[in-house]
């Protein structure tokens, strides 16, 4: 018999974000200009209302994310993803509630708020007639960093995210990981205390979405704060300290990865058999099980704990049969976000 | 943050990145000018000498106003006709070279990088005056050039002096600060770049009905109000006077208005556009 785990959310291959990040952030803020104390929260809104025309976009959003986390909205098209991030960039202005972003008020502070913040678009926001460089140099200008000093971050940021090479070529020549990569190094040029990242690994290769991973996982260790917006649950799971699903303008579930998870109900035991007679003598000593005759596959509900897999087995010995496999399957973020959002898909 | 440096540096920064622009991409502006050298060549060497025999005794001769009648005696050869094309020519030269600003204007707010420009902590009206500087300054080269295009053909300014020169630079660069502003309102509701070069049609298309090739009294009677109630012609006339001594009249202070008036029109315009854009 063999046993294997498999779509199990496996915490041990990721470091832990949270702790990595809450050291950081006090060096951040001591090196940084700002001398402000570092706020608690880097984004938290109240009641965030949207609607273009009569369509209602954002039905009463509510936030809150620590500083130096990663925060991962989640969400299939259309719940109203982009229009978060382009109300708490000050992009676009809520029809109602309030919220704050880096300790400024997005209503009365939006310059602040924008000088606190780096922003990634959804589609590649560089400018193509122009090289990689002069992006970067035109960030650094408007940033109005003197000179010499502008060119000494933008180097570093070139070499950084591996674009030295290519920095002489028109942006317009970059392959789409490039000028993803080209657009962060940009966002990054302001030395932002919060970043947003409206679905950076949208149309992404895997290769080059492994690479944007490994850019975000590094941000937090600056003591960055990241919103990001994704509509793939392997993405928010690998990356966010917190997690919330917005379905429809409003946040169906919101914490860790583990917490909603938890959520929903889903764990199992798969036991499958190649004998017939095998399968009958399991499913009659496992009465609670779901059955998949053509299969010849049980579902065993159980969280996969040592206990639970060890009073299955004893049960399966008992009765004198022996499964060809055996794989233990616990809730992922699938779960979750097709529960959540069950009731209103089409 | 309020005092002006910043968005004067913005401002600097947003005029040198369309500036970048027109030096990597010189094709663009270059193409533009074949529309007004094109037809510099065209009405001077094959139309040229019917067009000059056919107004010589109305309105050109050697006088060359709008209703000074037959001026000189029998100069109605090719050189008169290009002096009385030249200036006319010159503002079509910046009614095309703001159809690329049009364009320009209008990818900036497609592509994406505008919205990045909002989210940053810099003067918000710098975009667009880094649009209007840059594309006054590209008019500006671009009408030197087809200047020295038809001064390569013979069009000589017969008596202008250093402040009628100067005062007609001043024109042209109102001029085209006018129109720019019209063609970045313009860019600014194109949803694209096609639609953006549709829309900055009438600044081709109105110079063709002006007195820039011919004068007015010589057009058909139902045109003579188009041609006449337009911006171009009074700043042709004026130009004229300015280069060629012609009678300037009425025309030395509606040129001016009409600029001013495009101005303030294309500016609050185009801000009004530019800021809602960015607060839906």
């Amino acid at each position: 018999m063999s046993v294997m785990p498999t779509s199990s959310y496996d915490g041990g291959t990721q470091p832990p974000p949270a702790t990595s990040s809450a050291s950081s952030v006090s060096a951040a803020s001591g090196s940084g200009s700002v001398s402000a104390l570092p706020p608690v929260s880097a984004v938290s809104a109240i009641g965030l209302c949207k609607a273009y025309g009569d369509k209602t976009v954002l039905d009463g959003i509510d936030l809150r994310i620590p500083a130096g986390s990663v925060f991962a909205l989640l969400g299939p098209n259309g719940a109203g993803k982009t229009t978060t991030v382009q109300i708490l960039s000050t992009l676009v202005s809520a029809d109602g509630g309030q919220a704050q972003v880096a300790g400024h008020d997005l209503a009365t502070a939006g310059r602040r708020v924008r000088a606190a913040i780096g922003v990634t678009g959804q589609f590649s926001a560089v400018d193509g007639l122009i090289t990689g460089e002069e992006n970067m140099l035109l960030m650094a200008d408007l940033h109005l960093l003197p000179r010499r000093e502008g060119r000494r971050v933008a180097a570093g940021l070139l070499e950084r995210f591996g674009l030295t090479e290519v920095a002489r070529k028109p942006a317009s020549t970059y392959s789409g990981g490039m000028r993803r990569r080209l657009d962060i190094a940009m966002t990054l040029v302001g030395s932002p205390r919060v970043i947003f990242l409206d679905e950076p690994t949208t149309g992404l290769d895997p290769r080059s979405r492994h690479n944007m991973w490994q850019i975000i996982r590094e941000l937090v260790t600056d003591g960055v704060t990241v919103f990001l917006t994704t509509q793939y649950l392997e993405e928010a799971d690998e990356l966010a300290d917190r997690v919330a699903v917005l379905n429809n303008g409003r946040i169906a579930a919101e914490g860790t990865p583990g917490e909603l998870k938890r959520l929903v109900p889903g764990g199992h035991v798969r036991l499958r058999f190649t004998a017939p007679d095998a399968y009958r003598a399991a499913a009659a000593a496992l009465p609670e099980s779901t059955r998949d005759d053509a299969d010849l596959t049980l579902q065993v509900p159980g969280d996969g704990s040592q206990r639970a897999l060890r009073s299955l087995l004893d049960r399966l010995d008992t009765a004198g049969v022996e499964a060809d496999e055996l794989t233990v399957h616990t809730p992922d973020l699938d779960d979750v976000f097709f529960a959540l959002t069950k009731e209103t898909a089409r | 943050m309020s005092s002006p440096a910043p968005a004067v540096r913005n401002s600097a920064t947003m005029l040198r990145r369309n500036l970048l622009h027109a030096r990597r991409y010189p094709s663009l502006t270059l193409n533009l000018l074949l529309t007004p050298i094109m037809l510099l060549l065209l009405f001077v060497y094959v139309f040229g000498d019917t067009m000059s025999a056919g107004m010589s005794m109305s309105s050109m001769g050697m006088g060359m106003g709008t209703g000074t009648g037959p001026g000189g005696a029998g100069g109605a050869d090719r050189s008169a006709y290009v002096a009385y094309l030249v200036p006319g020519l010159l503002l079509m030269t910046i009614g095309s070279t703001t159809v690329g600003t049009a364009v320009s204007v209008s990818n900036d707010m497609t592509e994406g990088i505008v919205a990045r420009f909002r989210t940053m902590p810099i003067h918000r009206g710098s975009v667009l005056t880094g649009h209007v500087i840059g594309s006054v300054l590209q008019s500006v080269v671009s009408v030197v050039l087809v200047g020295a295009v038809a001064a390569a053909i013979g069009f000589r300014s017969t008596d202008a002096t250093a402040l009628e020169w100067l005062a007609a630079l001043g024109l042209l660069t109102l001029f085209a600060t006018a129109l720019t502003w019209i063609a970045v309102g313009m860019g600014l509701i194109s949803p694209n770049a096609e639609a953006a070069s549709n829309n900055a049609l009438p600044l081709i298309f109105l110079p063709l009905v002006s007195s820039t090739f011919v004068p007015i009294d010589a057009m058909p009677g139902w045109i003579q109000p188009v041609a006449e109630y337009q911006p171009f012609t009074p700043a042709i006339e004026t130009l004229r006077g300015l280069l060629l001594g012609t009678e300037i009249g009425h025309n030395g202070w509606l040129a001016p208005a009409w600029c001013l008036a495009l101005c303030a029109l294309g500016y609050f315009w185009s801000r009004s556009v530019f800021d809602k854009s960015g607060r839906k």
